[in-house]
């Protein structure tokens, strides 16, 4: 093993730890992260940016304060990569758009997200930004402006999406983190399908600010990493109350990494039926059982609970997202920031209709055009009305059955990661892949998704990652990561 | 009397007067060079999240109170959407059907002294937009700095019948918005703006007929003249057989008249829904009730007040209530002169206010309500004359000095030694030997002769009821 795979093969609690130990320097860290992008980043498409300059400029200032013998922080030295729908000062940041570029410059913020800002005050470095479906509007990358992004495991398949260049940057070993954004499941499916760890905290319990917003209600800025306590760590550092955020929640942030350890001895596991029916890949399903299995072999007390609505998520979903997403990406006028297109003698309207025809793709103009639908005068009670109605009756299905029970684990996706290509043509099966991971998006509770066994794909490919969701009550996150940590140590995947 | 009744209702968009913006800390001063006072939430560039400020939701809630509207404990923000140049977030924040506070009314007293009072529908808090300058150069500029001022709109019920009846209701709304510290009630600025919609209806129908609605008509006397001018257009319309279209009229003040903006099927849908990066707006019953207990004394029962308690005629008492900062002026020069309200209020009548200037809330006056109470104290106790009074005020004004320092500094103290007054009126009679002779033989008439000379002699400062005394005594002697 070169000394570089070695590196490669690090966690951020490890990478982190060895940089302050003084074993390896943050710069090493650094250039061995940049040889690995400049290796794989062209063949697999995890980074739209690579921030080399900023990144080793970080890291020698990281190196600088351990030599002054300074506190550097949780996370001093790591390289993350961060997903292109956080702002990141004075860097590039597009959201995977056209709509955020003009005459070839992207949008560059003033200013950092909360969830990047606090990263960075625990002495984490910026590697690059990650390539993701447009506005998070999708399941594959391939709705990025830029390419899609590849599996690592199998370059054929899709690594996920919407957040597929930041699982792509962890799990082709580029960064041993990166931050993801999950709305319907963004960072959970991506994780499944690459073997990593995502998570998608509590709605409110990592600050919005500085996230372009898809659809404001379901947004979670969530981390990833190569490992449980990893991802822990990461929650740790962006997790709490932010005054620039109205919606984020005061509650005090309990130490995640520190919840790793705990065990699952007499946790009480739910199992929704709902959630190993029809369209379930078989394989998925044997994998996601053993796991639950080996909750169970280590004092875990597994019962089948029952969530009704579970059916409904996808319809709900589709109203509730698109609308708040047709009323979140108006600001994409041409007027103020990014793209804008004036035909010769264009009046304002048609400078409005040039700008967002060219700037926007397929996808996004269709969830526009959905949500501005679902909002219009006599169709608002029928569908976005009835939707929230809906969506109460989800959130009421896992009141009810987390009295009695302390997390839920399903799958994460029903299959394994598609071909690309596959369901490009086709939205409504491409929008199946998000069926377990909605629910609790709509509910706002917190999620994450830990591999599991991978599952044997046809032919000759190497087996494919299934994650297994660990679902939980509001701010359960510590039992989440226990029980993923119980999952991890059974040794499956 | 027409066989048409016209029926109007006013929304009122008022400024509140927070020194920052709904949703961020920008401030709202007026007049910044354009773009100076916005931040990335009021650009509404990606990411940036609005953050409610609590200063406006208090404003508000006092205005609702004292519009006697009921205060929701719970409303929510809604997003209004549409797109234009001066609207940063392609949606305006607002309130839609889960406003502040509903179901009020305001009393207002018209030209004759008859009492109207109309309904309130609704209070609602929203953001302003910014401002589009057209025509330099053929572009058009868009100033953002007034986007995302808070704003107050409130709705009455369409019980209005007049413009004359609109403007009473406006002007009264003004001066209550101004004295309870909510608006500077400024129309020329845009900080107190009016639409009205006007329709008219057979004289005793039940239905409405329908309805236009005059846009952003910025004086009184204008929203006045508007509303007449429509209300005739209105029957001459129907008078000749056609129908009204319900729209969007401007008013143009060169001509006097109304001009169609934009007719109805133009009209927006603005796809209202509750704004997701807001929660609902809770407000604690107490803390309602608390904002109501400290309410500062209105207009209304503040000019009553003046009237049957303290004496003051109806017209003094209705100009010291124009603006909130003549009242208080008033009520700290009375509190410090500690006598008759009416010399106070004379004086502030007379002098003060002659030399006041008022813009907006804030208001200049020559002098303190101290000076003032300290130069009628003066008067009051005999120490100078009411003459001398005016002319020391006239040295006060724009200055920190005190009226007695002045009286010093003038030599103007009213002479009151009886010993010298004497000697002085001897040698003022003895020197006109002939008139005294005059006196002596009936020409009485000729005491303000020797009166006048005295105070000439002593410009003006004696006493002039001891001088009198003084020279009666002498010349019947």
């Amino acid at each position: 093993m070169t000394r570089m795979d070695e590196m490669a093969s690090w966690g951020i609690v490890e990478t982190a730890s060895r940089i302050a130990a003084g074993e390896v320097s943050a710069e090493e860290v650094a250039r061995a992260t940049l040889a690995r992008i400049e290796a794989s980043n062209e063949r697999l498409g995890a980074f739209v940016d690579v921030t080399a300059g900023e990144l080793l400029e970080g890291a020698r200032a990281v190196d600088q304060r351990r030599a002054r013998g300074e506190a550097a922080g949780k996370l001093a030295g790591v390289p993350l990569g961060i997903k292109d729908a956080l702002c990141t000062r004075g860097v590039t940041t597009t959201c995977g758009s056209k709509v955020l570029r003009h005459r070839g410059e992207p949008w560059r913020p003033p200013y950092d997200a909360t969830a990047v800002a606090r990263l960075k005050g625990e002495g984490a470095l910026l590697a690059g930004k990650c390539n993701m479906d447009e506005f998070a509007m999708g399941s594959s990358t391939e709705n990025s402006a830029y390419f899609p992004s590849k599996n690592p495991v199998d370059p054929s398949r899709t690594p996920g999406g919407s957040s597929g260049g930041s699982a792509v940057a962890v799990a082709g070993r580029m960064t041993p983190g990166a931050l993801g954004s999950d709305t319907g499941g963004s960072v959970r499916q991506p994780a499944a399908y690459t073997g990593c760890v995502g998570v998608k905290p509590t709605h409110g319990r990592v600050s919005r600010f500085g996230l372009v917003a898809y659809a404001s209600s379901l947004d979670v800025v969530g981390p990833m990493a190569s490992d449980v306590r990893g991802a822990a760590r990461l929650l740790d550092v962006i997790a709490g109350h932010d005054p620039r955020d109205s919606t984020s929640l005061e509650a005090p942030v309990p130490s995640h990494e520190e919840a790793c350890g705990r065990g699952v001895r007499g946790l009480r596991v739910g199992v929704p039926e709902e959630y190993f029916a029809a369209g379930l890949a078989p394989e998925v399903a044997a994998s996601v059982r053993e796991a639950i299995g080996a909750l169970e072999a280590q004092g875990a007390e597994v019962r089948p609970v029952q969530l009704p609505h579970t059916r409904h998520a996808v319809a709900t979903y589709y109203v509730l997202a698109t609308a708040e997403a047709s009323s979140n990406l108006s600001r994409f006028d041409g007027v103020r920031f990014g793209l804008r297109v004036e035909p010769p003698g264009a009046d304002l309207a048609s400078m409005y209709g040039a700008t967002r025809n060219e700037g926007f793709g397929p996808e996004v103009r269709r969830r526009i055009l959905l949500g501005t639908y679902v909002l219009s005068h006599g169709y608002y009670e029928a569908y976005y009305l009835k939707a929230q109605q809906v969506r109460t009756l989800i959130r009421r299905d896992f009141l009810e059955v987390f009295s009695s029970v302390d997390l839920v684990a399903t799958p994460t996706a029903p299959t394994a990661a598609f071909r690309l290509g596959e369901q490009i043509d086709d939205p409504l099966t491409m929008y199946l892949n998000d069926i377990y991971t909605l629910p609790a998006s709509l509910a706002g509770l917190p999620a994450l998704s830990v591999p599991v066994r991978p599952a044997p794909a046809a032919g000759a490919t190497p087996a494919l990652p299934v994650g297994l969701q660990l679902i939980g009550p509001a701010l359960g996150e510590p039992v989440l990561f226990a029980a993923a940590a119980a999952v991890e140590a059974a040794g499956l995947r | 009397m027409t066989a048409y009744e016209a029926v109007i209702g006013l929304e009122v968009h008022a400024q509140l007067l927070t020194s920052s913006k709904l949703f961020c800390p920008c401030p709202t001063s007026f007049g910044a060079p354009p773009n100076t006072h916005v931040c990335p939430v009021c650009l509404g560039l990606p990411g940036a999240l609005p953050v409610l400020n609590r200063r406006a939701v208090e404003l508000a809630t006092r205005a609702a109170l004292a519009l006697r509207l009921t205060v929701h404990p719970t409303s929510i923000f809604a997003r209004k959407n549409y797109f234009y140049p001066d609207l940063p977030k392609g949606y305006q924040i607002s309130q839609f059907d889960r406003p502040l506070a509903t179901e009020g009314s305001l009393a207002f007293e018209l030209e004759g002294g008859e009492v109207r009072s109309v309904g309130i529908q609704r209070i609602h808090m929203e953001e302003d937009a910014g401002k589009n300058i057209h025509g330099q150069g053929g572009d058009s500029i868009v100033d953002l700095n007034r986007a995302g001022t808070p704003l107050v709109e409130i709705v009455s019920a369409p019980e209005l019948r007049s413009g004359a009846e609109a403007a009473a209701y406006l002007k009264t709304l003004r001066d209550l918005l101004l004295f309870l510290g909510v608006n500077d009630g400024n129309l020329e600025e845009g900080s107190f703006r009016c639409d009205a919609n006007v329709s008219i209806r057979p004289r005793g129908a039940q239905r409405l007929g329908t309805r236009c609605e005059i846009k952003n008509v910025n004086s009184f006397r204008f929203v006045q003249k508007a509303i007449e001018f429509e209300i005739l257009r209105q029957e001459q319309v129907l008078a000749s057989g056609g129908t009204i279209l319900q729209e969007t009229r401007g008013w143009n003040e060169r001509d006097g008249r109304t001009f169609s903006l934009r007719s109805k099927e133009e009209a927006e849908d603005y796809r209202y829904f509750p704004d997701p990066d807001l929660p609902p707006l809770r407000l604690e019953p107490a803390a309602i009730e608390a904002a109501a207990a400290s309410l500062p004394e209105l207009p209304e029962p503040k000019r009553e007040r003046y009237h049957r308690s303290l004496g003051l005629t109806p017209y003094a008492a209705g100009v010291l209530t124009a603006h909130p900062r003549t009242a208080a002026f008033f009520e700290e020069a009375l509190a410090l002169f500690q006598g008759d309200a009416n010399k106070v209020a004379n004086f502030l009548l007379s002098e003060v206010l002659a030399g006041a200037s008022f813009r907006g809330i804030d208001a200049t006056f020559p002098v303190s309500p101290a000076q003032l109470a300290g130069l009628l104290r003066l008067v009051e106790d005999g120490a100078i004359s009411g003459k001398q009074a005016k002319e020391v005020y006239a040295a006060l004004q724009h200055t920190d000095a005190s009226p007695a320092q002045i009286v010093r500094d003038k030599g103007m103290e009213v002479l009151r030694d009886e010993a010298s007054i004497e000697a002085l009126c001897r040698r003022i009679l003895d020197a006109n030997q002939r008139q005294v002779d005059a006196y002596r033989a009936g020409k009485t008439a000729l005491l303000g002769f020797f009166v006048g000379a005295v105070m000439k002699e002593t410009k003006g400062s004696a006493s002039p009821a001891l001088v009198n005394a003084i020279l009666t005594r002498l010349l019947t002697a």
